[in-house]
């Protein structure tokens, strides 16, 4: 496991670990040379368009395609039936979530339609615009059925079943009773109950979902440039359900433009892509337009919550009760199911807290509305947003500060490693040392005393904090022990070029976090050159070594604990070279800034491109009997611990204008715990971006649905998102608790910002409105709800 | 009505004439015609602003307008204002604040920052974020955005005296 009593690397005086570097590839990305999917242009390329079902419930009763077949241009028009043959079906099921079930799916309807936007008839055509005209040519004779969209009456008896052979439209139930709940409630001093909802809302990312599928019938093999995050789970979809020889599947990845777990799930349009570039032999590309991305991509969130918590009368909370229904649309999204949020949601709803009392059931529920599946986040805004509205809600009740309440009710330092009632075990966090940081670096005491200043001037404003934890490198336990072929592993290959410079192909995968920047920092470090040295590879299935690619914050920790192990494998290699040929042993030699140095005194001995040239092109110069392995490869697992949880502390300020509704955000601070950070300016980055996602969630952000299951707001006109002129400036500050379970400490800090703001900033609002004696917990939360709470409209 | 119709223009100072469906978008056109790949499309129904670049000098949507209205007119987009150098300090400010993580909005904010420079050589925080008001970006949170324009502005002000 983790050699840290060592001298690690990461200690000497020239690592790069902990520096503000900033991104080498980021210059191409400014000066527009980047290669999104969209950009690549392949010989004799033919483009896709999709004939999408206007219904969110219908069965299909003819297809009629002359008409679109006849346009100049058009290729192929193509049905379900004559995709039979290309394509098998998939099923949304993970053997560990007891219980789960779903229904097939397919590339194109299968004589049903079960969501507004499914694909049912793919037009393929010489170009885009041709491929759209013609779909507006298909006649498809519907029958419709009922639709149904509302998930708290989805499983009542009077509601039809979306998909009759499952038996009702349940897809995922799960419940924990532990401790005593009903006693601490009994005992309780104060108790306060709540309900809540989470709004359902969707990725956005800039660049839609992009895919050019290439089959080349000569060689049978695949190619598959995709805008994906796991490059090598695609690969064996891909070749699975196509029913190719996963050897011959090649993905690759370039630039992706946004990803948040949206490009992670396998999507039947982009599955279509891949069935008729087998039928044709050509490249087949299908970009999604904003309109069919609002429709199609994996929706978010969709909670209803109940939830009381129960408080001593020191303030301490002793138990918490939930319940919550989530709905998932007509399938659980394969591979990953639409299981595991609502399974975060059970695992981690108050979880900095020492609360063993907790009573928890939560259901899945299948409706005729958009799938929804893993996002940022996953899970974590609604268990976040619940744990720490309750909790404020109890200090308002026991008259005592928030911040105190969240003290004397967090996991004691002494209590790790600890066991949450859901079993999540947790190895150390740092709740009272992020809080205390937080109210420290926001002035808590000056701010109070200004909302107090100001209140008396009719300005509300409203201090809202939200303490949470963050799963992040997980182990097989995610997925791998469900039977998915989603590797939790990762791997880095590493390499001595002649020229002195390294090269390092690593299987995490780059969406813009940064994650080839801190591969190049972790291996310049390890070996002993500049981080200019080195070159990283990502997100080639050919070239990489196999992993899991970037998913629940895994890349720096997961990946990066990889890199810092092949990189210590290659300069213990380069020095046992070095030291065969000058004559030393090579513990007496060290690697320092692309230098072989004497271990004591740094005296120069020789450069690295000295050392390239000899084992390169002059081997018979070499010592007998020495075989120098300027290559290395390492692996890394988490094993120790399922997850390696990091925590944080956020507090929103804002302030609510009660004549117009309109909700201010004046500034936002964050105090994370990732462990060891290996890049300060992008960890504060990341938690930006992702904060900014968040407040989106509280504020804007809703797929809003007609009872019949149209999407009402799909564009981008109607569906609002965070623009700059209303976001905060954002204050990022550490604590540093480093993981034990890997040599490097690192753990993910890609998606904290949006597990905290929903809940700081419903806080934060309903602190604002404290003395109008009214709160808020339905999000987003809009002028016009804030008026209404206010018995203003 | 689809017939192709001739048009000129001047695209990052180098004359083009094409033959282009009328309703070819100029995004599209600068794209799939002549390869600049530097401006993206985002929503094509003008809100999010990757598409902007500059027509005549000024900031418009590529995914609005047609190229067939550009006859005569001179267009530039993030390749030319590379070339030209026109926005390098821009851009080494992007690059040095990580005011970009996956780039796609990138062009957009790129330029529309220029246009905001060159009305306003000094603009405050808040005028900054209201000026990239219709670039949307999903990635950074827009901060290190405003910070990389506003040290752009301060440095050319410096410079200047
Ligand atoms: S693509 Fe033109 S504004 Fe979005
Ligand atoms: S950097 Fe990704 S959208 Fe702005």
């Amino acid at each position: 496991m983790s050699d840290r009593s060592a001298v690690s690397v990461l200690d000497t005086p020239n690592s790069y670990i902990g520096r503000s570097v900033s991104r080498p590839n980021a210059k191409r990305l400014a000066q527009g040379r980047a290669t999104y999917v969209d950009d690549i242009m392949l010989p004799r390329m033919v483009h896709l368009a999709f004939c999408r079902s206007p219904y969110a419930h219908a069965e299909i009763l003819s297809i009629d395609g002359t008409a679109a077949l006849a346009l100049p241009g058009v290729l192929r028009v193509v049905t379900m039936a004559d995709l039979q043959d290309y394509c098998t079906p998939w099923v949304g099921v993970l053997d560990h979530l007891k219980g789960i079930k779903s229904a097939p799916q397919w590339p194109l309807a299968n004589g049903k339609v079960f969501f507004q936007g499914e694909p049912v008839v793919a037009i393929v055509a010489s170009n885009r615009a041709i491929a759209e005209d013609a779909a507006d040519l298909i006649e498809v004779d519907y029958k419709e059925l009922p639709p149904v969209t509302d998930a708290e009456t989805a499983l009542d008896p009077d509601t039809p079943v979306i998909h009759p052979e499952l038996g009702d439209n349940l897809c995922f139930e799960r419940s924990i009773d532990s401790g005593d709940v009903d006693a601490a409630f009994a005992s309780a001093a104060v108790v306060v109950e709540e309900s809540f909802h989470f709004n359902r809302h969707t990725a956005v990312t800039l660049e839609p979902r992009s895919i050019i599928c290439d089959y080349n019938p000569a060689d049978e093999n695949l190619t598959l440039h995709m805008s994906v995050q796991c490059p090598h789970m695609s690969k064996h979809l891909y070749a699975k359900h196509l029913g190719l020889d996963e050897n011959k599947v090649r993905v690759i990845c370039k630039d992706i433009g946004g990803s948040f777990g949206l490009k992670i799930h396998t999507y039947s349009d982009e599955m279509a892509a891949g069935a008729l570039t087998v039928m044709l032999g050509r490249p087949v590309k299908f970009i999604a337009d904003r309109l069919e991305s609002f429709v199609t991509d994996i929706h978010a969130r969709d909670h209803r919550v109940t939830a009381k918590m129960a408080f001593a009368q020191d303030g301490e909370v002793t138990a918490v009760e939930m319940d919550d229904i989530t709905g998932i649309g007509p399938y659980s999204v394969y591979p990953r199911s639409s299981g595991i949020e609502m399974n975060q949601v059970v695992n981690l709803t108050a979880g900095p807290y020492k609360h063993l009392n907790y009573r928890v059931r939560a259901r899945a529920v299948f409706q005729n509305k958009g799938v929804m599946c893993q996002y940022r986040g996953v899970g974590h805004p609604i268990a976040v947003a619940v744990g720490e509205a309750l909790v404020d809600k109890g200090a308002a009740a026991l008259g005592m500060d928030p911040a105190e309440v969240r003290r004397r009710s967090f996991i004691p330092d002494d209590a790790y490693p600890y066991t949450s009632p859901s079993g999540a075990i947790y190895e150390r966090q740092s709740h009272r040392q992020s809080l205390d940081k937080l109210v420290t670096i926001m002035d808590y005491e000056g701010l109070r005393r200004e909302q107090r200043a100001l209140r008396e001037r009719g300005v509300y404003r409203g201090i809202g904090f939200a303490s949470l934890i963050e799963v992040t490198n997980p182990s097989p336990a995610f997925y791998g022990v469900g039977g998915a072929r989603i590797a939790s592993q990762d791997g880095c290959t590493i390499r001595l070029d002649p020229t002195g410079g390294i090269t390092c192909a690593t299987g995490v995968t780059e969406q813009g976090q940064g994650t080839e920047t801190i591969i190049a920092q972790i291996a310049a470090s390890a070996v002993g050159v500049a981080p200019g040295q080195v070159r990283v590879i990502t997100g080639d299935t050919d070239v990489v070594p196999y992993g899991g690619g970037t998913w629940a914050s895994r890349g720096a920790g997961i990946g990066g604990e990889a890199a810092l192990q092949a990189g210590k494998e290659l300069r213990r290699n380069i020095l046992e070279v070095a030291g065969a040929i000058l004559q030393t042993a090579p513990e007496n030699l060290d690697v320092r800034d692309g230098m072989i140095v004497d271990a004591k005194g740094f005296n120069e001995r020789m450069p690295l491109a000295e050392l390239g040239r000899l084992v390169y092109f002059r081997g018979d110069t070499l010592p007998d009997g020495l075989q120098p392995e300027l290559v290395a490869t390492k692996h890394y697992v988490s094993r120790s611990y399922p997850f390696a949880f990091t925590n944080a502390a956020h507090a929103c300020l804002a302030e609510v204008d009660v004549e117009t509704g309109l909700v201010s955000l004046l500034k936002y601070w964050v105090v994370e715990d990732c462990g060891t950070v290996i890049n300060p300016l992008l960890v504060a980055e990341q938690t930006r971006g992702g904060v900014v996602q968040g407040i989106g969630a509280a504020l804007y952000e809703e797929c809003l649905y007609s009872p019949e299951g149209q999407m009402i707001n799909g564009s981008m006109a109607d569906y609002l998102v965070p623009m700059a002129a209303e976001m905060p400036e954002i204050y990022v500050d550490h604590v540093t608790t480093p993981t034990e379970t890997s040599e490097l400490g690192a753990k993910g800090v890609g998606e904290a910002g949006t597990a905290g703001a929903p809940g700081a900033v419903m806080n934060a609002i309903n602190d604002a409105l404290e003395p109008f004696d009214t709160r808020l917990s339905h999000m987003p939360f809009t002028p016009d709800k804030i008026l209404r709470a206010l018995g203003k409209t | 009505m689809t017939a192709p119709i001739i048009v000129t223009l001047t695209v990052n100072g180098e004359p083009v004439n094409r033959a282009v469906e009328p309703r070819l978008t100029l995004a599209d056109f600068l794209r799939d015609e002549l390869g600049l790949k530097g401006t993206h499309v985002g929503c094509e129904h003008g809100v999010c602003g990757a598409c902007t670049v500059h027509l005549n000098g000024a900031t418009v949507r590529g995914c609005l307008t047609f190229a067939v209205q550009c006859e005569g007119a001179e267009v530039e987009t993030v390749e030319g204002g590379t070339d030209s150098g026109r926005l390098k300090d821009l851009q080494d400010e992007f690059v040095a604040r990580n005011a970009l993580q996956c780039g796609y909005c990138t062009p957009g904010m790129l330029l529309s920052a220029a246009e905001l420079l060159e009305q306003n050589p000094a603009p405050s925080r808040d005028e900054i974020r209201e000026h990239l008001s219709g670039n949307y970006c999903r990635c950074t949170g827009y901060q290190a955005i405003v910070d990389a324009i506003e040290t752009t502005a301060r440095k050319r002000v410096e410079l200047e005296r």
